[in-house]
């Protein structure tokens, strides 16, 4: 196993050394499905001089893809080398008028420069009382940032399409990204709930590197992420095939890792790459352990995928 | 509290007339609070606090498979991700009279008891920390003196003059860049900031690696739940994680040994640098000790279900369920009746059928959203009348302070060991006595000792665990009521839990297997709720008086207090329907 540093450069134990980065761009490389050749090509755009500006807003949110967030194994080179994240109400340093001043003069300086990402559904009923940041609407606040970014990026059910306040009957009048601010020049999603975060980095890598944005579906996912079903790279797919089904939680099939299709397992109609990029930097995901998948990147699941334990018909 | 009118110092000096100062949004926070407090030659004369969005989950839950809940519940709060769905299969268990597995029960204690270490150690650095450490200052430490102090106070290993150095370079190199990000427009150079550039230096640089640090720990949820945030593993009757040791795809001795080595590095991680931290930067800050007090009264549900004749219970839970008034922490807590938990929505924008002047137990209540507030955009609440998204909890009529202070009070006085002891310890180390407890420096104290205490823990959950396993003991999730055709045509239920930021109910009625009715009364209510109907502040609203404000547009006094009860916005505005009444539905244009 490779030491944790370089005796020679004699960084600290847990500083992040340039090997330990360089290793992190190659994942990055293998996540976009791109050659090791590229980790090179990542390493230098994400360390250039000028850190491209972005503004996190939150709205109706339960703050669970900020906190995906947290768990990127690059936080750190994000925050501090990468990106110059400039507006993040969880993390920012100052509070009402002079938070407000770091949204505003991002927005203003930086001008079709600033990515603008969004978390959270944003209320659209009731003229959008329903949230309201610094006496302003949060409907108001989207229209205002997201039309003046570079790029708008939903992340997490909520902002791609009202997640759980948008579910039935949706009693604020609560939608994505997409209908609150309609014809937004490039508008990306990233649904899950929450998003997972490795996604969220690959896609602005690839664009830091690339100068383009990853080629999307017709609801603006990237296709790295979300191209395929999960059925199809399920390390539980060959039971399925040899209906191999657990059939009653903690029986011997339960234990022994089989299919749960028939404990309501939605991985046949959702499409995500949670299979290989799992969760926690690749230490599990749900149906690894034991949980059958709840469709979380489809959009409207909490209507659409429940009964979450009932069984997709057999087709 | 009694206004206190200073003389006029000279004749061209007339008193300043009270300020009405605006603070939204409140970062650092989970969700969305606004604070404005009246603010009289230099002090905070009174304070409203509001929650100012708005989701409708209940209504959202009304309906659905019981069995479902959790899953929508979970999504209350992605930080305190866990805690709800925990509660969640708790009120349908107790409504359908289901009891668990022990297995169950020991992994569910293990997800919240590894949430609560998370959870707090990231309180501490990423949304409390830099109310009291100045990062520019960190500037100019010097790093072999800062090499000094880390080594004065712990054994952690970063510690060299080399390791300061490169931290403070980085920083350097991130402020010369102009670039400052989420520390752009911060409060840098106020003067109620004390700290020493070298104490400044090493906060920053634990800053940074409690960034590394939680994510490492918290794949803790990940090893047992599937994913953090948000595991998916809650089942009614148990849980989805199967349990056997011949299996690769089980809870299994690999999985044990990988549980143990994690909570030995997070006992390590609080013993040797948040606590130590703690103890450093509090020593500073002493005069904290006597601002944020609050009314005094505490309130703890207890959590943690002890394994039956189990040394270590307190009742049958590890830490104790009881309730405290007026400071009180010399006799025993007393019982706690949920039957005398009520909500106000007198100032709140919701409506009462009968009228909102009397409050509503969670079995009777009903939430009719309405708001009555002032037009967007707009300057300032009406706050004679309703202000707040948030209901008014009330336990026997009486305001309430939920959290990591209000459970270890509880604990201390019901004689908790290890809570007495990491009390006496961390009063010792500062040299302040008990009284010191009641006040927003004994809430970060009290969070601290906590932390200590829940990762000290844990390793006695997993040996209970382990000893399932060895002994052939691989329930994790009892069946016999799964399927709704057992159930009876009407049930209700409550659950309980301790959610990091406090006391957390959910209360179920279920009909025909539907939600019939879902409602959550949640730690943060109780903390930043609006006044209620005789006119008594919330707690925070209480806290904040007399909290000094040397700048109105840097207002990081109050900050100091609000975190200090560590908000947490999107649980406690959650919405609930008591009656399943059906709402409006709301038209999008």
């Amino acid at each position: 196993m490779e030491p944790e540093h370089d005796p020679v450069e004699q960084p600290p134990r847990q500083d992040f050394s340039r090997r330990r980065f360089l290793q992190l761009c190659g994942m990055m490389a293998a996540t976009l499905a791109l050659p090791r050749e590229y980790a090179g090509l990542i390493a230098h755009a994400l360390t250039t001089a000028i850190r491209p500006p972005v503004v996190w807003l939150e709205f109706q949110d339960c703050t669970g893809d900020s906190e995906s967030f947290l768990r990127e194994p690059t936080l750190v080179n994000l925050l501090l080398d990468t990106l110059s994240v400039d507006y993040h109400e969880t993390l920012m340093v100052p509070s009402g008028r002079m938070a407000d001043k770091s949204r505003a003069d991002t927005v203003k300086n930086y001008k079709g420069k600033y990515i603008c990402i969004v978390e959270g559904a944003i209320p659209a009923g009731n003229g959008g009382v329903y949230a309201t940041i610094g006496g302003r609407t949060a409907l108001s606040i989207a229209q205002e940032v997201c039309s003046n970014a570079l790029a708008t990026i939903a992340v997490g059910a909520c902002a791609s399409d009202g997640g759980l306040p948008g579910a039935t009957p949706n009693p604020t009048g609560a939608v994505g990204v997409r209908d609150a601010v309609p014809g937004l020049g490039t508008l990306i999603s990233l649904p899950g709930c929450p998003v997972n975060a490795y996604n969220l980095t690959a896609t602005i890598v690839h664009y830091l590197t690339f100068n383009q944005w990853p080629a999307t579906d017709s609801q603006g996912r990237p296709l790295f992420a979300y191209g395929d079903e999960i059925h199809e790279h399920c390390e539980r797919h060959d039971h399925y095939e040899e209906e191999r089904f657990v059939l009653a939680w903690g029986d011997e099939g339960h234990k022994q890792g089989w299919c749960l299709f028939r404990m309501g397992c939605k991985g046949p109609r959702t499409n995500s790459n949670c299979p290989s990029a799992k969760w926690n930097s690749g230490t599990n995901w749900p149906i690894g352990a034991g949980h059958g998948c709840i469709g979380c990147t489809t959009p409207h699941f909490w209507d659409r995928m429940t009964p979450f334990y009932r069984a997709l018909p057999d087709d | 509290m009694p206004e206190i009118f200073l003389p006029i110092v000279s004749r061209s000096d007339p008193p300043k007339p009270a300020q009405r100062v605006v603070i939204d949004p409140i970062t650092r926070i989970e969700g969305h609070l606004r604070i404005e407090v009246q603010v009289q030659n230099g002090r905070v004369t009174d304070a409203w606090s509001a929650a100012t969005m708005f989701r409708g989950i209940e209504v959202i839950l009304k309906g659905r498979d019981p069995r479902n809940a959790w899953l929508f519940a979970q999504r209350l709060c992605g930080v305190c991700t866990t805690v709800h769905a925990i509660c969640s299969v708790r009120a349908v268990e107790n409504a359908l009279n289901i009891s668990i597995p022990d297995n169950a029960r020991i992994v569910r204690n293990l997800l919240e008891g590894a949430q609560y270490v998370q959870d707090h150690v990231i309180h501490f650095y990423h949304l409390h920390a830099l109310d009291w450490v100045d990062i520019v200052s960190a500037l100019a430490a010097d790093p072999a003196k800062t090499s000094d102090l880390q080594r004065s106070i712990s054994s952690w290993p970063n510690n060299s003059p080399q390791y300061f150095q490169t931290v403070k370079d980085r920083l350097q190199k991130f402020v010369n860049s102009g670039q400052l990000g989420l520390f752009a427009n911060g409060y840098w150079g106020h003067p109620a900031y004390k700290l020493p550039p070298e104490a400044n230096l090493m906060a920053a640089a634990h800053y940074l690696e409690a960034l590394d640090w939680q994510r490492e720990y918290i794949k803790f949820h990940a090893i047992l739940g599937g994913k953090n945030p948000h595991p998916q593993t809650y089942l009614v009757g148990g849980m989805a994680i199967p349990v056997d040791p011949g299996s690769a795809k089980a809870i299994n001795a690999n999985t044990i040994a990988q549980l143990k080595s994690m909570s030995t590095k997070a006992i390590d991680f609080v013993n040797q640098v948040y606590i130590p931290d703690l103890l450093a930067v509090a020593s500073y800050y002493k005069d904290w000790a006597s601002l944020g007090a609050g009314p005094g009264n505490y309130m703890s549900y207890g959590d943690w279900p002890a394994k039956q004749g189990s040394a270590y219970a307190w009742g049958d839970q590890w830490l104790p369920r009881g309730v405290i008034y007026s400071k009180n922490i010399s006799a025993a807590p007393q019982a706690l009746d949920q039957n005398k938990i009520s909500e106000y929505v007198t100032r709140s924008w919701y409506t009462y059928t009968g009228g909102d002047a009397a409050a509503k137990h969670p079995w009777q209540g009903e939430t009719q959203p309405s708001y009555t507030g002032p037009q967007p955009p707009f300057e300032f609440l009406n706050t004679d009348t309703k202000y707040s998204w948030l209901k008014t909890p009330r336990y026997n009529d009486t305001p309430m302070e939920v959290g990591p202070l209000a459970r270890m009070l509880a604990a201390y006085a019901a004689g908790h060991t290890q809570v007495r002891q990491q009390v006496s310890r961390v009063l010792g180390a500062l040299g302040i006595g008990p009284e010191a407890l009641f006040s927003t420096l004994g809430r970060v104290a009290a969070r601290g000792i906590e932390t200590l205490v829940v990762a000290q823990q844990m390793p006695t959950w997993i040996a209970e665990l382990e000893a399932n396993l060895n002994s052939g003991n691989l329930a994790i999730h009892n069946g016999a009521k799964w399927d709704p055709a057992t159930w009876p045509a009407d049930a209700m239920g409550w659950g309980a839990t301790e959610a990091p930021r406090g006391a957390l109910g959910h209360w179920i009625h279920i009909k025909n297997g539907k939600i019939e009715n879902y409602q959550a009364v949640v730690a943060t209510a109780w903390n930043g709720s609006p006044r209620d109907g005789k006119g008594q502040r919330g707690v925070w609203e209480d806290a904040l008086i007399g909290t000094p404000v040397a700048d109105p547009e840097k207002p990081v006094e109050v900050l100091r207090t609000i975190h200090s009860f560590d908000p947490c916005m999107a649980c406690a505005v959650h919405i609930v329907d008591g009656r399943g009444r059906e709402v409006t539905r709301v038209r999008v244009d």
